[in-house]
């Protein structure tokens, strides 16, 4: 008697054994601690915080560790129990005009008020193996401390440009309530909120081809990199109880103001626009990304024509999660043969339709087939 | 079917609320629910969830399910008909987990039956729910690929489109080819995705006593056919509707009825045809009926016929 092979409890469990020695490796060679993920992969962190939208260094750090360093697992990880948390409120908008800057640069202007800050950055390495860290280097040396500290009054560049009525004004409505994306389902057209929201937890890659993709020509935007700043700001939240705002938290996040050009239109004359970019750590390819982005998507409410597939705000916004797009993408390799069949059924049919047909038309006895 | 847990809860995964949503999110995904009912077909948005299985793999079913399942209730989870496929066997060793509910394997003991591309052979009754996983909840996505435009073509009957997709497909094949997913109307009014059931099972769908709701977790929408609704498979009157149907019977349980799922039993392409609903054949034989047992050998182009099943 023929028994179909299917799958069954045991086969989920020996997989799910398997993944878990594979993930330890060699027993010989010691375990991962969260402590060493956090500090020294700590840009891989960075963008599991970022993409799954939760300030966390500990459960990013689990979450990659329990991935294997597979990167969307570990913020599939993250999100799945990010949604279980509750909800107590927002916080008030950070200020990252207040921030304790650790690194701020402008492509705009030769020096700023507040002056050029390198910080940490890959930018003027040369991408050579260091073999010293392979053979478990020492200490790096440490960096010599600047004898004055940065400038506490750090002008962001977009408000310089302000001052001459240059740049595009941009005002938040700090009372109007704020949409979240992780609570309710986007609609299209999207304002711009739920649009930065969208792009904040969209994958990185998908964000960086669209960038790339507005600056080769498909939905060109002219940008200039106005200012990227990294560094801590404080979350302040008001409890209703108190009435006033207290700090909660001080957290690392890198910020994007490109600085497009625009043309003007016949209601508003030659100026700059903008593109804004924002996230957790320190994701600088990601800000920057995702300020193209924001710029390229805004062309509908600047009566800029839509052509490239970085303008189409369904196109983008649909397809930049990547817990979503990895799911649906790797749903293929659930069973499908009940459709499958049908498709066979569909397939044979068609086929024996054609070869009866022209079986008809080599018969000599038969009428010839209508043109 | 009270979410709520009580005194009663059975032991569940530690952490985390009974069958695993907070009850805010629950009450949401309800109200969804119940606005979806009472527009039968229309596509509500809800706030979908992150799942701790993938999107894709069913999180929209096992949203919906989650927020109706009480721990009176007793689960089937389908997929391809059969309750031993792993996603199914996933599924509900989630809810084993996080509700501790009854589960079963035999459709008419099951309250609520999630499934992926099948309907049950067996017909279900007014006191039990059907939840489909639905990976594509919009039916003229694949004409019209924006949101914003399908919606209007909803709100305002214009199917048109739909009608010119499928003459197209009979002006170029003779025949309508889509053989899953098959789009219907229901109650005259929305037209709507079955979700990709083969559209053998669309009849079934047609005044089902059961409630049937429909989940789709990445795309966000869920949606309803209250029971006793009129659901039509879109046609032509020159071209009606018709189902698949199969010169073989079942080789384990003999059944002519049944959707078969062909098994490819050697390299030489022999084939063995079975129930894909695996409940309904298990049924059958323990009942005494019996298939040949044989694989059919391999002849090109002749197992299947189409139309020849009952137009609906």
């Amino acid at each position: 008697m023929y028994v179909a092979v299917k799958g069954g409890d045991a086969a989920i469990e020996n997989s799910q054994s398997l993944l878990a020695e594979e993930r330890r490796g060699d027993t010989a060679v010691d375990e991962l601690d969260l402590e060493q993920i956090k500090q020294q992969l700590s840009l891989a962190v960075d963008r599991v915080m970022t993409e799954g939208s939760l300030y966390d260094e500990d459960l990013a750090a689990l979450a990659i560790k329990q991935a294997r360093g597979d990167i969307v697992e570990a913020i599939f990880l993250l999100r799945a129990y990010r949604t279980t948390l509750p909800r107590f409120g927002a916080s008030e908008p950070i200020d990252t005009g207040d921030m304790a800057v650790r690194r701020r640069i402008s492509a705009t202007f030769k020096d700023v008020p507040g002056g050029q800050i390198l910080g940490p950055s890959f930018d003027y390495t040369h991408r050579l193996l260091d073999f010293t860290l392979a053979a478990n280097g020492e200490p790096p040396a440490p960096t010599p401390v600047a004898e004055a500290p940065v400038d506490e009054a750090m002008p962001r560049v977009t408000e310089l440009l302000n001052q001459e009525g240059l740049i595009e004004q941009e005002s938040a409505d700090d009372d109007q309530e704020v949409f979240d994306l992780t609570r309710e389902s986007m609609k299209f057209p999207a304002d711009r909120e739920a649009r930065l929201q969208n792009l904040a937890r969209g994958d990185e890659g998908f964000l960086l081809a669209l960038g790339y993709s507005t600056q080769r020509g498909w939905g060109r935007n002219h940008p200039f990199a106005g200012e990227i700043r990294m560094g801590e700001v404080a979350v302040e939240f008001t409890p209703e109880e108190l009435g006033f705002p207290i700090e909660i938290a001080e957290i690392t996040v890198t910020e994007c103001q490109m600085v497009n050009q625009f043309k003007g239109s016949s209601e508003v004359p030659p100026q700059f626009t903008r593109g804004y970019g924002l996230t957790f750590g320190h994701c600088e390819r990601k800000a920057m990304s995702m300020a193209l982005v924001d710029r390229a998507l805004r062309a509908e409410e600047l009566g800029e024509s839509i052509e490239a597939p970085a303008q189409d705000q369904e196109f983008v916004l649909a397809h930049a999660c990547n817990v979503e797009a990895s799911g649906f993408v790797q749903h293929l390799k659930l069973p499908h043969y009940v459709d499958f069949q049908s498709e066979l059924v569909t397939v044979r049919a068609l086929r024996k339709a054609i070869r009866e047909s022209a079986a008809n038309q080599e018969d000599p006895g038969m009428p010839p087939a209508a043109e | 079917m009270d979410g709520t847990p009580n005194a009663a809860t059975p032991e569940t995964l530690a952490g985390y609320n009974f069958a695993y949503l907070d009850e805010q999110t629950k009450r949401m995904i309800r109200r969804a629910t119940l606005k979806a009912v009472a527009i039968p077909g229309y596509q509500v948005p809800f706030g979908s969830r992150e799942m701790p299985l993938p999107y894709g793999w069913g999180t929209g079913g096992i949203q919906v399910t989650a927020s109706i399942i009480g721990v009176e209730d007793t689960l089937k989870v389908i997929d391809q008909g059969a309750d031993d496929t792993t996603n199914a066997v996933n599924i509900r060793r989630f809810f084993a987990k996080t509700a501790g509910v009854a589960t079963t394997e035999k459709t008419a003991e099951a309250s609520i039956i999630q499934t992926r591309h099948r309907i049950p052979e067996e017909p279900l009754r007014a006191d039990q729910i059907i939840v489909y996983q639905v990976p594509q909840p919009e039916p003229l996505r694949f004409i019209e690929p924006r949101e914003a435009e399908t919606r209007k073509m909803h709100a305002l009957s214009e199917y048109g489109i739909m009608h010119v997709g499928l003459y197209e497909e009979i002006a170029h094949f003779g025949r309508i080819t889509q053989g899953y997913n098959y789009p219907v109307q229901v109650d005259d009014r929305y037209i709507m995705a079955p979700s990709p059931i083969p559209k053998f099972d669309n009849p079934k769908m047609d005044h089902m006593p059961a409630l049937q709701l429909f989940g789709a977790g990445r795309e966000k929408r869920i949606y309803a056919v209250p029971p006793h609704t009129k659901v039509k498979s879109l046609d032509f009157e020159d071209h009606p509707f018709t189902i698949e149907s199969w010169e073989q019977t079942c080789a384990l349980c003999g059944s002519e009825e049944s959707y078969l799922d062909e098994v490819i039993t050697d390299d030489r392409g022999s084939r063995l045809f079975v129930c894909s609903d695996s409940d309904y054949c298990r049924t059958r034989r323990d009942a005494g009926h019996e298939g040949s047992g044989l694989p059919v050998p391999a002849e090109p182009d002749t197992t299947a016929s189409e139309p020849a099943g009952e137009s609906s």
